[in-house]
């Protein structure tokens, strides 16, 4: 179970406070208005964000103080989640082993996620010798290979066509229930919450509402929600 | 027993050195360069000495005499050769250098009679050009011409300071004046003789300052009689290259034997031809062909070291004040 | 996201900036420690001081004042050779000072081939030899590198801004106020101070086209206070204020332009819509064929004056050259070993560590030289550690530069990658060695071809650890034109040059050889 207790995050003269809970294996997006907040509060669920005050709390275990590497968790960014001098193959074997001194066995788990997220034989490859789905495809797989409880998605597949979204969102949706991993993706798009997620934590006017369930949330939305839909 | 087994063998290592004693004789680099007396001077040595000669070249002149002042008693210097008497002066002052006992027929224009020091080649400072050009016989008509010529810095060259020199030895008080008319004469000033010497050979003035024996070299390694050296009616400076022992040697007697050997038939008429110098004691076989002195001995100038020494800060302001103008 | 996420260690790159500043704080120390009490500074120096500002300002006014349109050019024009071009241009700023002065002088001198057209047209020879001389020789050797930070900021400039600007229909004019003007403005103050701060410890150049001792730098009052004065006190003093005038010029440059650098891949031509006036192209190309002759000539006289001697040259010689590429080797690998972690500690937010590297650029070689001779001494015979200590500090005296280099790239690859990084837990070397080492392999070797080729054309560290039997290649042509052999010593400062070229070029394409994008 993922904790945000008394959590304030302060950049500039922005504020944003989370006192939430998301239980585990839920898959919940992140939404709200541009400029909302929603890629602080990954990245400080991440550690990239240093909060002022309050605490992330995974499992009962209070991660505030722990780098971002040692988190029990996998993220993917907008963009550049890929290294693009690094085959494929190499690029998924971070996921094991960060100095990538990967024994057979981990090698062989490399294919095999590889092979799950429909890349196989792509192991050499270069990132920029791949269209854009494929690239989403091999961060998965890495992704998959970490084999983290909590995955973080900041818009990852933003630039990807509406079916490839679709697609790439699907196969996020099916790793998450084979792995039982709690997700936790930003989106600017409910139809992206309507597809796969259970929950929906609002963010916005300087707070990131605890999670409810989407089909109510987005059916039924509270006026700043309603102010960023627009109908 | 086994610390006495070591201490034996080290004994027994150093007598194999002692066999062959080193003599180490610092010198300014051209010396010991390929084209430079070091080699011929090196082998010849050790074929009398039984030792092993080691030439160590640091720099020029000056650079020798700073390093010697640097390194102190503790330095590893048997001799140093390359000093001149702009320097010997100073060195004197450093308690470095202990007294020779060299005796020679010097063919100098100049009784030699310094206790600490030995010369072994000397030169006259002169103005060098094209043959045909019509030069100058002293320094007021150099000035009062539209001759170009090039000098080089008294504060980082031998010859800078020798030319700094012959201008007071000549003219004393009216040292000030002799440089202001050669200000407009001068293109430039370099800040060693090579780069003088360049810039002349690629055309860039008419005269450039060097030696009398420069002409020599183009005409005996080139066979190329085009350089002459202007003759200057008031005199030419002398500069007397000279070597001594240093106080702390450990090989005393072997530094005294090359002192000895470096005024002998073997080492002067090495000279000429590769330090393109006057020997300080005339070889049996003579100095070839363009070797002739083209200055008369009563004509040589040489401040005393202790006068020179003295003068040395005076004659720069004077030089500075002259050129900065 | 900066913050912790930090895959880079700085403590290593800051443990090198300490060990340089040490190495030349601690020479400089040495020094002044072993002086006697000396006269301190008088009227002279003070004039040697204000020599040296000024004409250190003027060279860098002119060098990028000349450089802006010459980079405009090349920004903006595409031609055959354009590669070749860029790089022969920066063939100066390697040379060593001795064979520059010959070329220049081949060329602007009273006997050169501009007084000899001059001539032909009844007009009176060029007078290079003055303030004007020495400025010349500066811009000479500092417009390459002008040029290549100027169009290192123009091509920074995205192609889409250009492209948006072209759909506005603006013109030259308007891309000018829009685009060029503002990048100019963070450029150009680190260009000025770059070259400022090499003209400070001017010598030779100085001295020898100065044309008297109004043209006396700061460099050359230590020489005097060294070897004329034995005064090693005031050598000192005025090594820190040179040290002193080079730092507060370079950390203004800093201040100024936090992102300014001279970086590789400058091949790359941005297509411009609006510059296709005939009146642009022409002014574009007089601007890069005055400084293609500019820079060229000399380099042509240089080659012309060494080509009869080269069969002759004496097997000396190139044992020397062989001892060159000895020591240039040894000195690129420091120098990758120590710019290396201090650009990436740069990059992980340790500013002062660039300022610590500068120091080499302001440190006086002779001072150096005689600092690590006194320290040395008493320990080592200084021949036996020549060719390390030579190394050390041609890899020291070459720091800046590859700073300038190594640290624009380097801040990149952490800003792209470093969130990735951290997320994965890579950090220390598996970072170095996965991500920043390939990811700056351009720069790294341009880096190491520009220190191989500087280390190749420096005299080293003065005469004090130049072992005779090991001579360099630079020290022999001295020698060589010691002993009257100027056509030998022609021949050889010819094979430099080529060596120099030839260095740079290999490390330059190696760095960049299979590299991806």
């Amino acid at each position: 179970m993922l904790r945000l207790e008394g959590l304030r995050i302060v950049q500039g003269d922005f504020t944003l406070r989370a006192d939430l809970e998301v239980a585990a294996g839920r898959r919940v997006a992140v939404i709200g208005p541009s400029g909302s907040g929603k890629s602080t509060l990954i990245g400080a669920i991440a550690g990239f964000v240093e909060p002022q005050a309050g605490r992330v709390i995974w499992d009962g275990r209070d991660m505030t103080a722990v780098p971002p590497g040692q988190r029990p968790l996998a993220m993917l960014f907008q963009d550049g989640n890929l290294f693009p001098h690094l085959s494929v193959a190499r690029n998924v074997g971070l996921g094991i082993d960060p100095r990538l001194r990967l024994t057979a066995e981990q090698r062989a788990r490399v294919a095999q996620a590889l092979e799950r997220v429909g890349l196989a034989g792509f192991e050499d490859r270069r990132p920029g010798e791949m269209s854009g789905g494929q690239q989403s495809r091999a961060a998965l797989a890495r992704v998959l290979v970490q084999g983290r409880p909590l995955l973080l998605l900041d818009e990852p597949f933003a630039a990807l066509g509406p079916a490839l979204k679709a697609e790439m969102l699907d196969l996020v949706a099916g790793l998450t229930e084979e792995s039982g991993a709690t997700l936790l993706m930003v989106s600017h798009d409910p139809a992206d919450a309507r597809r796969i997620a259970d929950e929906v934590i609002l963010v916005a006017e300087g707070r990131a509402e605890p999670p409810v369930a989407t089909a109510g949330l987005l059916d039924n939305p509270p006026p700043a929600l309603q102010a960023y839909l627009g109908d | 027993m086994k610390y006495l087994a070591f201490a034996a063998g080290v004994f027994c290592a150093s007598a194999v050195v002692a066999e062959t004693p080193e003599l180490t004789v610092y010198t300014y680099d051209s010396f010991v360069s390929d084209w430079g007396p070091g080699p011929a001077v090196e082998a010849a040595f050790e074929e009398v000495c039984g030792c092993d000669l080691k030439l160590v070249g640091a720099g020029d002149g000056a650079a020798l005499l700073a390093r010697i002042k640097l390194e102190g008693a503790r330095s590893e210097a048997d001799v140093v050769l390359g000093l001149d008497t702009n320097l010997t002066a100073a060195a004197l002052e450093s308690e470095l250098f202990a007294p020779h006992g060299v005796q020679a027929e010097y063919d100098l224009p100049i009784t030699w009679d310094d206790a600490t020091f030995v010369p072994y080649d000397w030169g006259y400072f002169a103005f060098v050009h094209n043959a045909d050009l019509a030069a100058p016989n002293d320094f007021r008509a150099l000035g009062a011409s539209d001759l170009k010529i090039v000098i080089q810095d008294p504060r980082s060259s031998t010859p800078g300071l020798g030319l700094l020199m012959w201008v007071k030895a000549a003219y004393g008080d009216q040292a000030p004046e002799i440089w202001q008319g050669l200000a407009d004469n001068i293109v430039t000033v370099t800040k060693g003789w090579s780069e003088a010497y360049g810039l002349f050979l690629e055309g860039e003035a008419d005269m450039v300052l060097s030696y009398t024996t420069s002409p020599a070299y183009h005409l005996i390694a080139e066979e190329d009689a085009s350089k002459a050296a202007a003759v200057f009616d008031e005199g030419h400076y002398m500069q007397v290259e000279v070597a001594g022992k240093l106080a702390g040697s450990d090989q005393p007697e072997l530094a005294d034997q090359f002192l000895q050997f470096m005024v002998s038939d073997a080492f002067q008429s090495i000279i000429p031809t590769t330090n393109w110098m006057y020997p300080a004691v005339m070889p049996e076989a003579g100095v070839p062909a363009g070797f002739e002195n083209i200055v008369d001995a009563d004509k040589a100038l040489l401040l005393p070291a202790d006068e020179a020494a003295a003068l040395r800060d005076v004659a720069l302001g004077e030089w500075l004040g002259a050129l900065s103008q | 996201m900066a913050g912790r996420a930090q895959p880079v260690n700085p403590w290593f790159g800051g443990g090198a900036a300490v060990l340089v500043a040490a190495l030349i704080l601690g020479c400089l120390a040495a020094v002044a420690l072993r002086a006697e009490p000396g006269a301190g500074l008088g009227a002279a120096d003070w004039r040697a001081v204000r020599f040296t500002l000024w004409q250190a300002v003027l060279s860098a006014v002119l060098s990028v004042a000349f450089a802006v349109p010459v980079a405009r050019a090349l920004a903006r024009r595409r031609f055959a050779g354009r590669r070749m071009l860029i790089t022969l241009l920066g063939a100066p700023f390697i040379l060593p000072v001795i064979v520059a002065v010959l070329g220049l002088l081949a060329v602007f001198g009273l006997n050169g081939w501009l007084s000899d057209v001059l001539g032909w047209a009844g007009l009176p020879p060029l007078r290079i030899y003055g303030l004007h001389g020495v400025v010349l020789a500066h811009v000479f050797f500092n417009l390459p590198l002008a040029t290549r930070l100027i169009l290192q900021g123009w091509q920074e400039i995205p192609a889409e801004r250009f492209r948006l600007a072209a759909h506005l229909g603006a013109g030259p004019g308007a891309i000018w106020h829009l685009l060029e003007r503002p990048m100019l403005w963070r450029v150009v103050p680190g260009a000025l101070a770059v070259v400022f701060a090499i003209c400070v410890s001017s010598f030779a150049v100085a001295l020898t086209l100065g044309g008297g001792p109004r043209a006396t730098t700061i460099e050359l009052a230590i020489y005097q206070a060294f070897r004329f004065d034995f005064d090693l006190g005031r050598a000192a003093l005025l090594s820190c204020i040179q040290i002193i005038v080079t730092l507060i010029a370079a950390l203004l440059a800093l201040r100024a332009a936090p992102s300014g650098g001279f970086g590789a891949g400058l091949d790359r031509p941005v297509r411009r819509w609006d510059a296709d006036g005939l009146g642009l192209r022409v002014l574009d190309g007089v601007a890069i064929a005055t400084a293609a002759g500019f820079l060229l000539l000399p380099l042509l006289a240089v080659v012309l004056a060494g080509g009869p001697g080269l069969a002759a040259l004496p097997v000396s010689v190139f044992q020397a050259a062989a001892m060159s590429v000895l020591v240039a080797a040894g000195s690129t690998v420091v120098l990758l070993v120590l710019a290396v972690p201090m650009a990436a500690g740069v990059a992980a937010g340790w500013r002062w560590i660039e300022a610590a590297g500068l120091l080499g650029l302001a440190a006086s070689p002779l001072v150096l030289g005689t600092g690590l001779f006194v320290l040395i001494y008493p320990v080592a015979d200084p021949f036996s550690v020549a060719l390390p200590v030579t190394a050390l500090v041609n890899a020291v005296m070459a720091l800046p530069f590859a700073l300038r280099i190594l640290v624009p790239r380097a801040r990149q690859v952490v800003a792209d990658h470093g969130a990735l990084a951290a997320s994965l837990d890579m950090r220390g070397l598996a970072f170095l060695r996965l991500v920043l080492l390939p990811r700056m392999r351009a720069q790294i070797g341009f880096a190491a071809g520009l220190g191989a080729a500087l280390s190749m054309g420096d005299l080293g560290v003065i005469a004090m650890f130049a072992d005779p039997q090991r001579a360099t290649l630079p020290l022999q042509i001295y020698r060589l034109m010691g002993a009257y052999r100027m056509e030998a010593a022609a021949a050889a400062a010819l094979l430099l040059l080529v060596m120099s070229m030839a260095a740079f070029w290999l490390l330059d394409r190696g760095g960049r050889w299979h590299a991806e994008a």
